[in-house]
């Protein structure tokens, strides 16, 4: 019991520390490009005014970066912290990615960062355009890297189990790093930091406007914002859709709980809102909602590119559906169970040196490897991530995301037509929507989190064997002392931040 | 390439590459020794703008440095990063927390409206130099000491103490390494200031600070090389690899590596030209001889521990369940693997040290600081 507990407190505090971690690193990625495009027509035109607005955005992205940093390093070391097992049982893998990321992104950023921020008369015009530009790459590289290990653990390649030292090994790193479902995380990521920095620029521009100061100045940046948040928005709808794609092709029980499907149908609808039915339980007859609109054919044609393509339902993968070829989780957990057996007797049988039985049992232990970590299970239904909570904010993800694309399309189209200043709703839309963007952002993360639960690799090992043997009274009050620091860090961040607006491009820096 | 060479190769490598960062690291520490400055160095709170501004140019780097030296720990050695980060969780964290709140203590301490105040964010950077560099250093002495922990059948870690790590508080031998990285480190912030900024009062000021710590640092350092030296250590069989307890190992480590020791021999004297030329000469580059001679010194320090069958994180609950490079490392693909992209490291390194060399020509003043167009911390 205390075990299970202590497991709980190190979801939530990993939980939190990447909530408050990714409330600051979307702006770094989309504001550090926007930055650099300011920047580079300062330098191409020479007009002073777009060094004030590049100087004015750098210092708020300065201002997120600090936190950013502070928040993400913690995220490095509780792998380590309270996910040893984790660590130990893939860290041949998932190591690597970090170690690079090290090596090729963080300095990039640290290095050209003390450039960008200090360097303005210390080197050459063309220099410090350069590191801003390396700034903004090694931001974007770090993801990539930070994303290839998540992706990793949403669909496991590359790697083969080593039954000596019982832990997964990597076999092919090209693999891991190019695997489909972590080149479309990173794409649908990044692009999601693109449109928040965008969202950023546009709304505290818009602030500007609806003060009526800085008029200049912010028609320009929301410009820039508004044309770059455009192009990132149609680009994050398109890696959404690779995405979702590749959550139907590799992780089926997300996808369902997604869309809130317990049936599983050809030609399936995808629904556009719904309300869920609170006493709706795997198996039984109830309607899945309470009240729903539904885009006929859209989920197969999206999720396999066939409207005629079966999608399969809870009901399905925990039960099984033999007629459409789904194995039902008792079987896997059945498989899993053997898979531990193998392990352990492969163990018995290489100390005793019987080389026979060592060999019978890799074979066997080989088979039912892809079912490894259901050997972990005691119930079907525990395969099963919390519904609402994956399938709300699904949707209001989903939902947020073309508010945005329609918000640049009006505010693009208003500032050609010289007429923003006339739509204060407009204004006041794109200032309110700065916080949407963020709540976009974590819920696109609850989906993939929460929505691949219980596991902490896919089908391999679930979270409470992942986690290190801590009592719950450790986590409970780490949790509670990071959870006290960053809120006032995040207070401090958010007064500093408003206090800077406030001053306007005209103020210190 | 690297697929010729033998796993046990790959692993004394990667122990290697680990243990020149831990060098790089413990170079880097200077930023941490000058935010422990800040309260009794700086006359004014020009001087002390110089002094912040000074360091907030380069803290990332160590910042990033560290984490660099845990994600290669964990490609690397992925045993050693889950027994010691899972099971020491408290040292660790600890750690962690001092330096979550430096991260943020440059940009924010000069803001207006920055919520905790200007104080707060100094007191940070206080912690972060002093409490933060004395928990790293009794968290690397326990690599001599040793911990309790022990390892079941799927390697998964079981600490033998509720302290979760901080029990290595109560061993007094840890605290010699601890004091002898505070001194450095605050020796180092030093010689930095008198290379980046032009200020003859604070100059002559370092100077005197100089004088004292170099004596305190010496007598740490002696103190804590007497005691390994002279300390039972842990070693394995390179055949069976059994864990056993040798008499003078680390010593002995140096006998059998005189690469190692003449690495050693060579840091110890480039630290101590260094500190020598600030002391007795006008020159402002002493910082170059003694970057250089910290970094070998404590990169043979990091060897002596990992090689030559040298058991580098001992268990005191259950012996052979200590780590060594053999059995505590990646698989020959991942190390191979890294090692390719580890290639990578000269370029990085030759564009830190053009950013340092632009960064640095013009040195630090007070006009600077007084520049509101300028970004100042």
């Amino acid at each position: 019991m205390n075990e299970l507990a202590s497991v709980d407190w190190s979801r939530a505090q990993f939980a939190l520390t990447a909530i408050y971690h990714f409330l600051f690193v979307p702006l770094t990625l989309g504001l550090s490009f926007l930055v650099a495009i300011m920047e580079t027509l300062y330098v191409k035109t020479g007009d002073l005014e777009w060094k004030k607005a590049t100087k004015f955005w750098m210092t708020l992205f300065a201002i997120n970066f600090a936190i950013g940093v502070a928040t993400g390093l913690i995220m490095e070391f509780e792998f380590g912290t309270n996910w040893a097992n984790y660590s130990w049982f893939v860290g041949d893998i998932f190591g690597a990615p970090l170690a690079v990321e090290g090596i090729l992104a963080f300095f990039m950023e640290s290095t050209f960062f003390a450039v960008m921020f200090f360097g303005w008369n210390k080197v050459s015009k063309g220099f410090h355009l350069l590191s801003t530009w390396l700034v903004a790459l090694g931001s974007n590289l770090s993801a990539f890297w930070i994303l290839v290990a998540n992706g990793w653990m949403q669909y496991p390649v590359g790697m083969v189990f080593n039954p000596d030292s019982a832990r997964n090994e990597m076999a092919n790193f090209f693999d891991v790093l190019l695997s489909p479902v972590a080149i479309a995380k990173f794409l649908h990521t990044v692009a999601s930091g693109y449109v928040i920095g965008s969202l950023f620029v546009v709304g505290i521009s818009a602030w500007f406007l609806l003060k009526k100061r800085d008029l200049h100045f912010a028609k320009r940046s929301m410009l820039v914002g508004a044309s770059f948040g455009l192009l990132t928005s149609i680009f994050l709808t398109l890696s959404g859709d690779e995405s979702a794609y590749q959550v139907a092709q590799h992780q089926p029980v997300k996808l369902a709980a997604m869309e809130g499907i317990y049936k599983g149908e050809h030609r399936a609808g995808l629904i556009a809102f719904a309300v869920l039915n609170p006493d709706k339980k795997i198996g039984d007859d109830l309607h899945p909602f309470i009240g729903d609109i539904e885009i006929p054919y859209l989920l197969s044609f999206l999720g396999y590119r066939n409207i005629e393509a079966f999608v399969p339902g809870l009901d399905d993968l925990v039960y099984g559906n033999p007629s459409k070829g789904v194995i039902s989780a008792s079987e896997r957990i059945e498989s899993g169970k053997i898979a531990l057996g193998a392990l352990k007797s492969y163990r018995e049988a290489k100390k005793e040196g019987n080389a026979a039985l060592m060999q019978e049992s890799h074979t066997l232990l080989t088979t039912h490897m892809p079912n490894f970590g259901y050997g972990y299970l005691d119930k079907p239904e525990q395969i099963v991530p919390p519904i609402a909570l994956t399938f709300y904010t699904f949707h209001l993800m989903v939902s947020l995301g073309m508010w945005f694309l329609a918000l640049f399309i009006i505010v693009l189209f208003l500032l050609m037509k010289r007429e923003i200043m006339r739509y204060k709703p407009v204004l006041y839309a794109a200032l309110w929507s700065i916080p949407l963007g963020y709540i976009a952002a974590e819920c696109g993360w609850i989906v993939a989190e929460v929505g691949r639960q219980p596991w902490a690799i896919q089908d391999l090992m679930p979270v409470h064997i992942a986690a290190t043997n801590l009592g719950s009274g450790n986590v409970m009050i780490s949790f509670t002392l990071f959870a006290i620091l960053f809120t006032l860090l995040l207070i401090a961040e958010i007064k500093i931040m408003l206090k800077q607006i406030a001053i306007g491009p005209d103020g210190g820096h | 390439m690297f697929e010729l060479l033998s796993l046990l190769q790959l692993q004394q490598l990667w122990w290697i590459i680990v243990s020149l960062l831990g060098g790089v690291f413990a170079f880097l520490l200077f930023v941490q020794g000058g935010q422990t400055l800040l309260f009794s160095l700086p006359a004014n709170e020009t001087e002390k703008t110089m002094l912040v501004n000074s360091l907030g140019r380069k803290w990332e780097l160590g910042f990033t440095t560290l984490v660099l030296f845990g994600g290669a720990l964990f490609a690397a050695f992925p045993l050693f990063y889950a027994t010691s980060f899972g099971g020491a969780y408290w040292v660790w964290l600890a750690i962690l927390f001092c330096f979550i709140i430096q991260a943020v203590s440059y940009e924010y301490r000069k803001r207006p409206d920055n919520f905790l105040g200007t104080k707060t964010y100094e007191r940070f950077l206080y912690l972060n130099g002093s409490l933060g560099v004395l928990l790293l250093g009794i968290a690397i002495s326990t690599f001599f000491s040793g911990a309790q922990f022990h390892l079941d059948e799927n390697r998964f870690v079981f600490w033998d103490n509720p302290l979760r790590g901080l029990e290595a508080l109560w061993n007094p031998f840890n605290y010699l390494l601890a004091f002898t990285l505070f001194f450095l480190s605050r020796i180092g912030a030093g010689l930095y200031f008198i290379n980046n900024i032009d200020h003859d009062a604070l100059h002559v000021k370092i100077k005197t600070m100089l004088r004292s710590h170099t004596l305190l640092f010496l007598l740490f350092f002696v103190s804590f090389m007497g005691w390994i030296l002279t300390k039972e250590g842990f070693a394995y069989d390179p055949l069976t690899k059994a864990v056993m307890i040798v008499p003078y190992h680390y010593l002995n480590n140096f006998a059998q590596m005189p690469w190692v020791l003449a690495l050693f021999g060579l840091g110890v004297c480039l630290v101590v030209f260094g500190v020598s030329r600030a002391l007795f000469s006008t020159s402002k580059t002493s910082i170059k001889p003694f970057g250089v001679g910290v970094i070998f010194t404590v990169t043979a320090l990091f060897l002596t521990v990992g090689l030559n069958y040298t058991v580098f994180y001992p268990s005191l609950s259950d012996l052979q369940s200590s780590l060594h490079i053999e059995n505590a490392s990646g698989s020959f693909y991942t190390l191979t693997t890294m090692s390719y992209l580890g290639l990578m490291i000269p370029f990085v390194v030759a564009y830190i040290a053009y950013a340092w060399y632009a960064m640095n020509r013009v040195k630090i003043t007070e006009a600077e600081m007084n520049d509101s167009s300028q970004h100042h911390y």
